[in-house]
């Protein structure tokens, strides 16, 4: 495994290096990995690298890059737009010549139209956003502060707004909520079902189990294979 | 006797703090959830709640979420049968 950088677009012009974790041996599958988005992210990410082990010892090339904004992104999250991760993706998938992607939950929002996707999981925008407000919610309480869902919408598309430690734009919001994983002839889902167990993404702390990996990395070899 | 709620509770507290199966089976009503367990955090609980939502087909309105509520695993389940019920 190796981390590397590589040169992600920017919506005004010019560039920003963004990191990346790479298996990178020059062989013919080469599997672009999107990340989870926000707090699954982090709960996601070391599964996420256990499921890229795996193929790489099944003999996949695979690239987990930083979306801008997130994860060691240095580029400011509060102005980003799921339209320009869509492209720092596509830009990625170019870069590092992926010949297949894996959308990650949230990640299955910004696979790309142009190569064949695997969506793990994948969830919708608006489920996203309705967790973290509701995260916002818990947390208001235990403060002593009364917030509802239908006033942090408001707030969120007018002015942006911060759900647990995410600072997002009320552009983002807007575009966010209706984005749903893209079908299509090109995209295979794989249910948490036939990986086996409960998903990662419901717990509390972040964790792995290799059970899992070892599953979900057979069927994306497999299918790779085929 | 165990209610079929009561089953699908503990999977779902097993699911969400990672505990070995059968663990969830020694919860009693008095045993503490938020505010006992450091990993419940805010962003735990809002999971687990969708997570309610989804399996045991209910509802949760925000207001109805309160300190009281998740005190404990026996009002979690109260605050669930009733809902489950009420549906």
């Amino acid at each position: 495994m190796t981390p590397l950088s590589w040169p992600c677009p920017l919506p005004g012009g010019g560039t920003s290096e963004e990191y990346a974790l790479a298996f990178d041996r020059g062989r013919t599958n080469r599997l672009l990995v999107v990340p989870a988005l926000f707090d699954e992210a982090n709960r996601l990410r070391r599964q996420s690298v256990e499921v890229m082990r795996r193929l790489d010892g099944a003999g996949v090339d695979c690239f987990l890059p930083d979306l801008p904004g997130c994860n060691e992104s240095l580029q400011p999250l509060e102005v980003q737009s799921p339209e320009d991760w869509r492209d720092a993706v596509a830009f990625a998938a170019m870069h590092f010549g992926a010949t297949h992607v894996l959308g990650i939950r949230g990640g299955c929002l910004l696979t790309p139209e142009k190569l064949p996707c695997r969506h793990y999981a994948p969830i919708n925008g608006a489920s996203i956003l309705r967790q973290m407000i509701r995260a916002r919610i818990l947390a208001a309480r235990e403060a002593g502060t009364v917030e509802t869902q239908q006033d942090l919408m408001d707030q969120a598309m007018a002015e942006g707004i911060e759900l647990t430690g995410y600072r997002l734009s009320a552009e983002f919001i807007d575009q966010f909520q209706s984005l749903a994983p893209r079908e299509g002839p090109n995209v295979q889902e794989i249910g948490q079902d036939m990986v086996g167990g409960a998903g990662l993404w419901l717990r509390a702390e972040p964790d792995e189990n290799r059970q899992q990996a070892d599953a979900l990395a057979a069927i994306l070899a497999i299918g790779l294979a085929a | 006797m165990n209610s079929e709620i009561d089953l699908l509770l503990r999977k779902i507290l097993t699911d969400v703090l990672g505990l070995r199966e059968g663990q969830a089976d020694d919860f009693t009503s008095d045993t503490g959830l938020f505010g006992h367990l450091p990993e419940l955090d805010s962003m735990a609980v809002a999971g687990l709640l969708t997570e309610m939502e989804d399996r045991l087909d209910i509802i949760i309105e925000d207001d109805e979420i309160d300190g009281e509520l998740l005190e404990s695993y026996g009002s979690l389940l109260a605050f669930a049968e009733a809902k489950h019920n009420g549906s």
